[in-house]
């Protein structure tokens, strides 16, 4: 059965002092969201919720531990 | 406005939408999230998984012949095929999918332009299941090598300044100040970039949209820095994935003749004893 991604939404925020994308829409009766490090944009974290809010949070609280182990370096 | 060099290398989300179910084209779909898929994918789209369908598995390297032979065999394609290929992260794996199909000379490979991230804001249709698919015996040609680049080839590059090498890296991790992109493993022992590489993020040739930037942005974005086809390019990043993004863009939208995907990329140089390394920024573009 083929169903359409409703409500289809990209933001940029900053957790942990790096930038990261987060889109979600709404797939049926249930919402998708994903995190990436916006450059270059590998997936950082994926999850599902009832809400938008509830599947954001999900992948921001994951990728926010990721990016905290991020080292810099002096150059 | 100019138009691509080969425009047929594209379709777009229309085209695609209108040939879910023709027979003489295989549409598939590789992700940097191998999850999205499952999630929901283009009705009638299969799947290959970048990380253990779309590279040896047990040494570094990209398929044999006869593993891609086997790939396209189970995914029902013929010689005669249209593959078309998208992905999350404006086509970033499905570039890398189509980088290794025109190596082993499948002769019509495009890419969804805009790949999976326009088809979800268009609200088209997705589909949870996987098609049934009719297995072929395929055949495919010897790998074209003059598609690759080999660490050899690059370190002459880069100590003769013999071709224009390519970083599309982020530019922290071209300056050495981080290992690798944020929030993923350090997969390096030392920071920095190829020298006299110049630093051209792959993204810089998407829109927001996902879609690819007009031939003239493109051509102003790569002859900034140098990049005009007057040499031989090498496109490195750090696995070579972004990097066979980058070889898209210069050889298929703005036609130029010799470019190649370095795929040992960064992993490869930043792991090398004694290679040498380029931190900080780079000086000022030469032509």
């Amino acid at each position: 059965m083929n169903m359409n991604a409703e409500e289809f939404q990209e933001r940029k925020l900053e957790l942990a002092g790096w930038p990261v994308n987060v889109s979600s829409y709404r797939l049926g009766n249930e919402w998708h969201a994903k995190a990436d490090n916006v450059s270059p944009g590998a997936a950082l974290a994926r999850g599902t919720g009832t809400t938008r809010e509830e599947a954001e949070d999900k992948v921001l609280k994951r990728a926010e531990e990721l990016l905290g182990g991020t080292r810099r370096r002096a150059v | 406005m100019s138009e691509y060099a080969h425009p047929e290398a594209l379709v777009t989300t229309d085209w695609v939408a209108n040939h879910t179910t023709d027979p003489n084209v295989r549409i598939v779909e590789v992700d940097v999230d191998t999850k999205a898929y499952d999630d929901g994918h283009v009705p009638r789209a299969i799947a290959w998984a970048w990380n253990t369908q779309l590279c040896d598995t047990v040494r570094r390297d990209i398929l044999s012949k006869q593993q891609f032979e086997a790939l396209m065999s189970a995914s029902g394609v013929g010689p005669e095929t249209t593959l078309v290929i998208y992905g999350d992260n404006n086509n970033w794996f499905a570039a890398w999918a189509l980088w290794q199909a025109k190596i082993y000379g499948h002769r019509d490979v495009r890419l969804m332009n805009g790949g999976r991230k326009k088809w979800l804001a268009e609200a088209r249709a997705l589909a949870t299941e996987a098609p049934r698919v009719q297995p072929t015996n395929y055949r495919a040609k010897d790998a074209d090598i003059s598609l690759r680049a080999f660490l050899p080839q690059v370190q002459q590059a880069s100590a003769q300044r013999a071709a224009a090498l390519v970083d599309v890296r982020s530019p922290m991790e071209y300056t050495g100040e981080i290992l690798a992109p944020p929030g993923l493993p350090e997969t390096c022992q030392r920071g920095g970039h190829v020298p006299g590489a110049r630093s051209i993020p792959w993204g810089k040739a998407c829109n927001d949209d996902g879609t690819f930037k007009s031939a003239d942005d493109l051509r102003a974005l790569y002859a900034g820095e140098g990049v005009d086809g007057s040499k031989p390019v090498i496109a490195y990043c750090r696995i070579g994935e972004r990097s066979s993004h980058t070889w898209f863009v210069l050889k298929y939208l703005l036609g130029l003749d010799n470019v190649t995907n370095y795929d040992g990329s960064w992993t490869e140089w930043g792991n090398l004893v004694g290679a040498p390394v380029e931190k900080g920024a780079a000086a000022a573009a030469k032509g």
